[in-house]
């Protein structure tokens, strides 16, 4: 029996020139949906019908795309939350954080928690789905991968480790199915009282001594930073030396 | 005040001079004998006598030959500094600080995220405490210089390993057990964001995300992939990125614990499998957790891939190493290579030049192997062996085979008695 899996996405950001775009992370997790159940996948916008980005995800190759209707004011959660309780799905696929808006990256844990679903966090591959648990790869800092199973249905959010999105087909894009129906109109409340500004560069931390004579300011500003230097084995035995080496890869954890 | 040694050219020229006038009263004074002014009364010489304190002030012992003699050189005693203590006895609320604890230890970002909880407090008034609530293994000793009032340790085996679940259940627990006003959580990828996510999805609190500029009143976040800033009021719950607030350095703090036995932990959905084996090799230089460096004092290179291999170490290389053609440019550590962020960075053969250097500055622990016991990268090491690179790789590949060999044959023991 195929699984349902339903692949939400969003409008992207171009980090260089700001154009919308196709969302990185949310092209991988349609890309992933796509490796799992092929045509069956079923993809969902929350938002503007004649948003043309949509045009891109389509041209990945699927031959619709549902969309909530909704203003951009309005909060996507809910329409989103009372369209997954009513299709009964096995796994929802999302980005870890949107490139627009609040880039708040919490609409899937808040998702997860109005289905009660569990949510699986950055990652990069789903392995294989066995008897209702799947097995997936989870994508940690320094390249490191976690194995992990969870019950089916859940929320991924997928990674930027994950298989790149594939190349978009102009002419299929627009050929694709834009299925609209009315989303939920919530007005997002608390969002309509923030003031929104183009970022301000952050400033850079400075170096900051906090010397009380004026030796201490002088040494500050001229002596090199001591590098209280370590242990030195010179005399013993090789057998210890790398004993000595090997208790620091252990301890330190490097070593499994 | 340090040790630093103060001379009296005088006194010194003085006492070399026998002929001098004052000569014999300088010698005696020097020797601890008395001295008589010209009408023959005793002079006490006042720099001559008494001792220091331990607080770096002189004190004069009344009591005689009690004193320790100061010798000709003055100098006051270093001191330790004992940084004045920090002390909230029953705090009315918490600011509790979830740090990422990358290899059990606080990172800079936790610091800043500890500092910045104090601000919070101050901003608010009132006797408020900053607790850190950390999970599983914790190897950080100086919670107390970091700015931790109360420390909560959760070290219940459910807690180990990837379980969010289990902890956010905890974190909910604990919010009901406090009165917390804040909750703050790294912004990173290790962990906090994904936390502080559970738990604001959990309590239905609207949380800050990427907040940079933080008071007690208003946060100003980042949004839209970092164009645009997003200036709201501070909810209880905020994520905060890197260089949020400035780390505590003035004062020491209790770091008492608080504990909580029997949290109730429901069965998760999620099951953790344990980390993958992945090649070394395939991990970006700058990203690698541990890496082999290898430098003009390598002459077995086969050797030295083995090695790499069996530690599971990425590889890396000094610029000679790379200009000899032994290794592949992308592999070069340094200022016109990688700038590596390496936790362990064990430096094979590699004299420590300053080019070289530059690239591993951001490095946690050096280990290095080399000849020569007086090279630079010894001075930046943690742990310097000395002796000839081939001998002690190869020790330390057999260490390394005989520990996993024990491992794996106890697992499969493991396997067997279950
Ligand atoms: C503009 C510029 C940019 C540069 N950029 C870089 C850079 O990005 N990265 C970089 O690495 N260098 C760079 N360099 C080169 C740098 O100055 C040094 O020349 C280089 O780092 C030295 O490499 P090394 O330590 O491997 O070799 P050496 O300095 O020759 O050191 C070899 C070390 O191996 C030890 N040794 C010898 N035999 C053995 C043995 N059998 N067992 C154990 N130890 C042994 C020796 O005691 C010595 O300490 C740059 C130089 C310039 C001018």
């Amino acid at each position: 029996m195929p699984h349902k899996i339903i692949s939400l996405i969003s409008v992207g950001r171009h980090p260089q020139s700001g154009r919308a775009r196709r969302s990185d992370q949310d092209g991988r997790a349609v890309e992933l949906g796509l490796k799992l159940s092929g045509s069956q996948l079923e993809v969902v916008h929350a938002g503007d019908s004649e948003e043309p980005v949509l045009r891109q995800y389509a041209g990945m190759g699927l031959a619709e795309i549902t969309i909530l209707e909704q203003d951009q004011s309005m909060d996507a959660v809910a329409s989103l939350s009372t369209y997954l309780a009513s299709r009964d799905a096995d796994i929802v696929l999302t980005g870890v954080r949107s490139e627009s808006g609040e880039s708040s990256g919490m609409v899937p844990y808040i998702l997860a928690e109005a289905l009660g679903w569990p949510l699986v966090a950055r990652v990069a591959d789903i392995v294989e789905i066995k008897d209702g648990t799947a097995e997936v790869l989870l994508a940690l800092p320094r390249g490191q991968r976690r194995a992990a199973t969870v019950k089916l249905p859940f929320i991924a959010t997928i990674d930027s480790a994950a298989q790149e999105a594939r190349q978009s087909a102009y002419g299929p894009g627009l050929r694709a199915n834009m299925v609209a129906q009315s989303g939920a109109n919530e007005l997002d409340e608390l969002r309509a009282n923030w003031s929104e500004a183009p970022a301000k560069p952050r400033p850079k931390r400075l170096k900051m001594v906090k010397a009380k004579t004026a030796a201490d300011r002088f040494k500050a500003a001229t002596a090199k930073p001591a590098g209280g230097s370590g242990k030195v084995m010179k005399n013993e035995s090789t057998e210890e030396k790398a004993q000595a080496i090997f208790d620091l890869l252990i301890e330190e954890k490097v070593i499994r | 005040m340090s040790d630093i040694i103060r001379r009296d050219p005088r006194a010194e020229w003085i006492i070399r001079n026998r002929l001098h006038p004052l000569h014999d009263q300088y010698v005696s004074q020097e020797e601890g004998g008395e001295i008589r002014g010209p009408s023959g009364i005793i002079r006490k010489f006042p720099h001559k006598v008494g001792f220091i304190g331990p607080n770096g002030v002189k004190r004069i012992d009344r009591l005689k030959g009690n004193a320790a003699s100061a010798t000709g050189k003055r100098s006051s005693a270093t001191q330790e500094v004992q940084l004045p203590l920090h002390q909230i006895s029953s705090p009315e609320f918490y600011v509790v600080v979830v740090p990422d604890l990358v290899g059990g230890r606080l990172t800079s970002h936790d610091k800043d995220i500890l500092g910045l909880a104090h601000k919070l407090i101050s901003e608010h008034g009132g006797q408020g405490a900053v607790a850190a609530l950390c999970f599983g293994e914790v190897k950080e000793e100086h919670f107390d210089l970091a700015g931790v009032d109360r420390l909560i340790h959760l070290n219940d085996p459910a807690f180990d390993g990837y379980a969010p679940e289990a902890r956010v259940q905890a974190l909910a627990y604990v919010d009901t057990q406090l009165t917390v006003k804040h909750w703050l959580f790294p912004d990173s990828v290790h962990g906090g964001a994904d936390l502080g996510s559970r738990l604001a999805a959990k309590l239905g609190e609207r949380p800050a995300t990427q907040a940079w500029q933080v008071t007690a009143e208003q946060v100003v976040c980042r949004g839209a992939s970092s164009s645009l800033d997003i200036s709201r009021a501070m909810p209880r719950i905020a994520m905060l990125l890197e260089e949020c607030g400035d780390a505590i350095d003035e004062t020491r703090h209790e770091a008492s614990s608080i504990e909580f036995a029997d949290i109730p932990l429901l069965e998760g959905h999620i099951v953790d499998k344990g980390l993958m084996d992945v090649d070394p090799n395939a991990i970006p230089l700058a990203e690698a957790e541990f890496i082999l460096s290898a430098g003009n004092g390598i002459h077995n290179w086969d050797q030295f891939h083995q090695a790499a291999a069996t530690l599971g170490a990425t590889e890396g290389a000094s610029r000679v190493a790379v200009d000899d053609g032994f290794m592949p440019r992308i592999r070069q550590v340094g200022a016109t290579g990688t700038w590596v962020t390496a936790r362990v960075y064990i430096a094979v053969g590699i004299s420590g030049a300053i080019q070289h250097m530059q690239g591993i500055g951001q490095v946690d622990k050096v280990v290095a192997i080399n000849t020569d016991a007086g090279c630079d990268m010894v001075k930046r090491a943690a742990l310097s062996v000395i002796g000839d690179s081939e001998e002690i790789l190869s020790e330390l590949m057999a260490l390394v085979n005989a520990h996993r060999n024990q491992a794996s044959s106890e697992s499969e023991e493991n396997s067997h008695a279950a």
